[in-house]
């Protein structure tokens, strides 16, 4: 094989592979997002059923490796006849594992709004839907919003990790360049500061909005 | 029959008998004021009445509707039942004006000017139509428990009730809220209060209920029940409080 110096053009590579990784997150928050929050309101509404089946899908995911999300996505649903891409078995596990967590956050958050303020909103005459918008939603969002990011700061970082089931995002191209280059300080060094100037932002964006919802209602 | 209509309520929480054979009559204008010790199922009896606790036995009616009932619509009962709690429970992320305005529109469906102005005017009612503006965190005990009653108030219920809604307070904040339930009470609005103001409750109310141990012990016009009562319990409750 023949090996080559970490250069300029490797440095576009991985800027270029990041791309990748800011994709999935995206996916990985949407559809998490979403599914995260049709799972809170399944635990939290008053049917037992429902409330069963939702928490049990969150301590399933939950409990299982993100790893082994993914290869049974990808390997399990081949077996039995689906060939799915890498895109889409990546998309699939991450979004099932980002839904479990946040639905499992977001229900933390909505039951610590203490129980006179449902009382008093329901003493009032508002339904279910009603008082969790008006009234138990926006208190929640607020405490919400350090652990809601902590944990997307998590799932960039756990992007890499598709990188087993043949996606080439930033780490899997890390790899490669190494294995071309071997220069894994230098190379390991780049992708550590774009993993941080992803997720930096992130956090100090949390820290910002967290103080502007503290004005608001505080004053 | 009667505006509120309770008959052989029974309530446990597990193996705990909080109520035993309630039975109470309210017409429509009557004040009344529930005293007892501590413990004795005052809080509970009130929040039955809203079908916040259900019942094991017996029945609770309300204007007519069965509170109890299996397919009971607590949605609409609650549209004519008011309840002001001792913590205000006030929204603390809502303006005054929304924490009152939001059950006007989003349950009775009304257009958001009708609701302020209703706000306005139940604002008025409780002496605090400065504060329209202001957030709960802003006021003082007194005013917070003021703007409880007005939401309350806003929903325009046939009946209120109220929990011990002085006992959070400053002794020098307790005299404006009795005042707006004074009002009330002139207005002819039916209330079932639970107090310890025994001066209040003596002055306002058309009948006292003395709660024991989860049961009605005695009860009557309030000159009777204060001057002389039947029951040793009864007796020895009062001149611990007075
Ligand atoms: N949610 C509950 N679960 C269990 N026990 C309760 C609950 N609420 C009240 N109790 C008990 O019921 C009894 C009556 O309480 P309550 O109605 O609050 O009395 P009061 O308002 O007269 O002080 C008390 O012994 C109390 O501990
Ligand atoms: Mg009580």
């Amino acid at each position: 094989m023949l090996l080559r110096d970490f250069g300029h053009g490797d440095i576009l590579l991985l800027i270029y592979a990041t791309r990748w990784t800011i994709a999935l997150s995206l996916i990985a928050f949407a559809g998490g997002g979403l599914f995260g929050f049709a799972f809170t309101i399944l635990r939290i509404l008053p049917i037992r059923l429902l409330n069963y089946l939702s928490s049990a899908y969150i301590q399933i995911i939950q409990g299982t490796p993100l790893l082994l999300q993914l290869f049974v996505v990808f390997f399990g649903l081949a077996i039995l006849g689906w060939d799915v891409s890498a895109w889409t078995a990546a998309a699939v596990a991450l979004i099932a594992y980002t839904s479990a967590f946040l639905a499992e956050i977001w229900r933390g958050c909505i039951q610590a709004i203490p129980k006179p303020q449902w009382e008093a909103s329901s003493s009032l005459g508002l339904g279910i839907f009603q008082l969790l918008w008006y009234v138990i939603m926006p208190q929640a969002i607020k405490i919400s919003i350090p652990p809601t990011v902590g944990f997307l700061v998590q799932v960039i970082k756990g992007t890499a990790l598709t990188s087993v089931i043949g996606f080439v995002e930033l780490t899997r191209t890390a790899q490669l360049i190494n294995n071309v280059t071997l220069e894994p300080f230098a190379v390991y060094s780049v992708i550590a500061v774009i993993y941080f100037s992803l997720c930096f932002p992130l956090t100090s964006l949390s820290r910002r909005l967290e103080r502007r919802l503290n004005v608001s209602s505080a004053n | 029959m009667s505006l509120v209509q309770i008959e052989k309520v029974y309530k446990k929480f597990g193996d705990l008998q909080v109520l035993e054979d309630i039975s109470l009559n309210v017409e429509e204008g009557q004040q009344i004021a529930i005293i007892g010790r501590s413990g004795s199922g005052k809080s509970t009896l009130l929040r039955c009445i809203n079908g916040l606790e259900p019942i094991n036995q017996g029945n609770i009616h309300v204007d007519g509707d069965l509170v109890n009932g299996q397919k009971t619509n607590l949605k609409l009962l609650r549209q004519k039942v008011g309840i002001v709690f001792q913590s205000y429970n006030l929204f603390p992320h809502l303006t005054v004006e929304r924490n009152i305005t939001l059950a006007p529109t989003v349950v009775k469906k009304f257009a958001l000017a009708d609701a302020r102005a209703l706000a306005h005017e139940v604002l008025r009612q409780v002496g605090l139509e400065d504060k329209i503006d202001s957030y709960p965190d802003q006021l003082s005990g007194g005013q917070q428990q003021r703007v409880a009653i007005a939401r309350s108030l806003a929903m325009q219920p046939k009946v209120m009730l109220f929990d011990e809604i002085t006992s959070a307070l400053d002794p020098e904040l307790i005299g404006e809220v009795l005042k707006v339930l004074e009002y009330l009470a002139q207005q002819g609005m039916t209330m079932i209060l639970v107090t310890h103001e025994m001066g209040f409750a003596q002055r306002v109310a058309d009948r006292v209920v003395f709660m024991h141990e989860g049961r009605i012990w005695e009860s009557g016009p309030p000159e009777q029940l204060f001057a002389s009562p039947e029951t040793p319990e009864l007796d020895s409750f009062i001149r611990a409080i007075l």
